[in-house]
């Protein structure tokens, strides 16, 4: 049984017989009845806390770490004196904290029980690992259902675990750097997912090893009133360099569904870390994610992060150079139309002389779409020779469309170099005219000239997720005009 | 087979601009329309176009015996009917090449798509006649472009697309006698037994290098004189002003 939503699009189908019958409206608007072995059941309790650390078999110490967490999520108000007002609709008392069929991760596609594996196959996850992946995490709802490494890439030292292996097997990393790029108690969203964080990644590159394609993880809701809060710890020791990919999608339901992960990257003296995200969340999705980055001497973190869908997604990146030389930087594309609200931004805190930071934020909103940037750069005084680079361009599709900036940079001292650029645009009715006057659809016009204006951050993105990336702007367009 | 307009009648809202058009465009032929600022040159192809900002408020245009007025823009288009913009939009970000290939993708039916290939060497060909730099193909569409080098692009579209009936609006305005040689050049490599061109222009100049078969004058929203060539020679010596209108001209 599955639903079958309003539909308008087919897609490609794997297997002959097995899910021709549904159509769909959006790329991930499918679900299967839920078969969970463990549900934590609504709310959010002690009693929760100890029923996760129990299934999952935590030791004492993150068990102790998720009931202080609890405690700080409990004590911290709605960051509403800033934030939007929609965050007061989010009834934590009507969602699920956990829920999974008990099974362990997979390493061979063949095991993935069926469901899922129709539900990955769909989305392209099997051929996409054939083709360009050094490794794959596939997770349904709280726990990874299949998990694998290209043994070349093991072979050379590279762990590539969910989160729950990692503090299991590798503790002493783990350990080490969990929780400290991003505290507990740096927002009421990073607590609670400190409380109930179940899957997400953990990735360990040795010093040298350039990790040559990327590693990627999936995440995917498929049950209702449910809170997926996935925890992703990376560390690229010296000089080492990796790139992780991540892509999320959920079905559309009546009610709200939370995603709120917690993402801290670690990156030693000389090490690359990249992290791309193209998330596709469906209109009811509340995605609230902390993520944050540590650079060390002549290191580099960069994330790339494309926001597509959701509710209202709260996201701002982060990067802190705490080394000398060392890098940040934040490309982002938000698109939000009727109905959603994207409020993303970027942090890039200065912590050594000669750090350079660079941002590059667009965001397109269609329809009553409403678009937010929000930029935090801090240099202090006692430094030296730190550069910042910030541009934020948005383009309105409609009258009716918003969007808003908020930068707030903080440069003190004299010897830094810094800039901000900000530019709002929007499609006009001549440009439109111009491009339906050579044969394209209105909608076809929307999208080309939507395509137009990212393109030069598209580039960025690996070549099958910008493919991926125009497919889901074109479904968007065509849902927008009519 | 023609392009056929019937006592056309098109407002912006409080003001009425077309007053009652005539025209019969054959294949083969090239009309051109002159006519003083103002007369209602640019409004035609617009609405021709089914720009939204005007309203027809009567009459009928007919391509090829289908009433055109009734589909949007796009149908337009694609059932073969072309403008060659006076002000060419700028699409940031979106190549010449990506462009061409969606218009060109848009006239195919659903699902398929266009020889690479083939779709390469026809471009290729086409820039060399318009003396076009191949970098043009990875340019944005009209980005940074001169006013030379947008009509140009302008052609080149026009060449790639093929229409049935083709527009050109005031595409001499801006340019110098070489750009207007090249331009002129690929107009006339397009001129065909199948095509029909109605050319706009401001100026008898254009006219020495496309030459007309048939000249109308455009006054106030309606044609008040038509006549061959020779008569956009005459109206480069003598101005507008003694143009009147002749009642039997709306026939011709």
């Amino acid at each position: 049984m599955v639903s079958a939503p309003d539909s308008t699009l087919e897609l490609p189908v794997t297997e002959a017989n097995d899910i021709s019958d549904i159509r769909v409206d959006s790329v991930g608007d499918f679900t299967f009845p839920e078969r969970n072995k463990f549900d934590s059941g609504f709310g959010i309790t002690e009693k929760t806390i100890d029923y996760i650390a129990d299934v999952k078999g935590d030791p004492d110490w993150i068990r102790e770490f998720r009931h202080k967490a609890l405690k700080v999520f409990q004590e911290k108000p709605m960051p509403t004196h800033w934030a939007t007002k929609d965050l007061e609709n989010i009834k934590f008392d009507e969602f699920r904290y956990y829920l999974s069929d008990g099974q362990k991760p997979k390493r061979s596609w063949d095991e993935v029980p069926e469901d899922v594996k129709k539900t990955f196959d769909r989305l392209g996850i099997p051929e996409q690992e054939r083709k360009f992946l050094a490794g794959v995490e596939a997770q349904y709802d709280s726990e990874a259902a299949y998990s694998n490494i290209k043994a070349a890439v093991e072979e050379q030292g590279v762990i590539f675990v969910n989160s729950t292996e990692g503090l299991h097997k590798y503790p002493e990393i783990f350990k080490k750097w969990f929780g400290k790029v991003i505290p507990t108690g740096d927002n009421k969203f990073s607590a609670l997912n400190s409380a109930v964080f179940s899957g997400g990644s953990f990735i360990y590159v040795p010093p040298g090893v350039k990790v040559k394609h990327p590693l990627q993880a999936y995440f995917r809701i498929n049950s209702e009133q449910f809170g997926q809060f996935e925890r992703t710890l990376i560390i690229a020791d010296e000089g080492a360099e990796v790139m992780y990919m991540e892509g999320c999608t959920a079905p559309k339901f009546e009610t709200a569904t939370l995603h709120s992960a917690v993402v801290e990257l670690v990156a030693m003296k000389g090490a690359k870390i990249q992290y791309v995200t193209v998330q596709n969340w469906s209109s009811n999705v509340f995605n609230l994610v902390t993520k944050r980055g540590i650079a060390h001497e002549d290191a580099e973190v960069r994330w790339i992060d494309c926001n597509i869908g959701s509710r209202l997604t709260m996201k701002y990146p982060g990067v802190i150079m705490k080394g000398r030389r060392a890098r940040g930087e934040v490309i982002s594309i938000a698109l939000a139309n009727s109905g959603q609200h994207q409020d993303t931004g970027a942090k890039m805190v200065h912590a050594a002389d000669d750090t350079t930071s660079n941002v590059i934020s667009k965001s397109i909103s269609i329809g009553e779409g409403r678009a937010t940037y929000r930029g935090l750069v801090h240099i202090p005084k006692h430094l030296k020779g730190c550069k910042n680079n910030t541009e934020c361009d948005a383009l309105l599709i409609n009258p009716n469309s918003r969007t808003d900036t908020y930068p707030a940079i903080s440069v003190r001292g004299n010897q830094h170099a810094t800039q901000h650029e900000a530019s709002v645009s929007q499609v006009s009715a001549d440009q439109i005219f111009y491009l339906m006057q050579r044969g394209l659809t209105e909608a076809e016009a929307m999208s080309l000239s939507v395509n137009g204006f990212i393109n030069d951050l598209v580039k960025e993105f690996p070549m099958e997720y910008s493919v991926e990336l125009k497919r889901l702007i074109d479904l968007e367009m065509e849902g927008s005009v009519g | 087979m023609s392009l056929e307009i019937k006592d056309l009648h098109a407002q912006i809202p409080g003001r009425e601009i077309l007053k009652g058009l005539n025209l019969i465009i054959k294949p083969g032929e090239v009309h051109a329309i002159m006519g003083p600022n103002g007369s209602g040159k640019s409004t035609l192809s617009k609405v021709l176009c089914g720009h939204e900002d005007y309203e027809v408020t009567s009459g009928e245009v007919l391509l090829d015996g289908e009433n055109i007025l009734d589909m949007a823009v796009d149908a337009r288009s694609r059932a073969g009917l072309f403008l060659a913009f006076q002000y060419p939009h700028e699409i940031p970000g979106v190549s010449n090449a990506n462009f061409l290939r969606a218009a060109l993708k848009a006239r195919l039916p659903k699902g398929e798509d266009i020889d690479a290939v083939k779709f390469y060497k026809q471009l290729y060909a086409r820039m060399d006649q318009l003396e076009m730099d191949r970098s043009f193909t990875s340019r944005s569409v009209n980005e940074g472009f001169s006013g030379g080098e947008k009509k140009r692009n302008e052609i080149l579209q026009l060449m790639m697309l093929e229409p049935k009936y083709a527009i050109l609006d005031e595409t001499d305005s801006g340019l110098d006698i070489d750009a207007l040689k090249i331009v002129s050049r690929g107009v006339n490599a397009m001129r065909s037994e199948n095509r029909g061109f109605l050319v706009i222009t401001h100026y008898q100049r254009l006219l020495n290098y496309i030459q007309p078969d048939i000249v109308h004058v455009l006054k106030d929203g309606r044609i008040v004189k038509t006549g061959g060539k020779e008569l956009s020679l005459e109206l480069e010596e003598r101005g507008y002003d003694w143009v009147t209108e002749e009642p039997l001209a709306a026939a011709a």
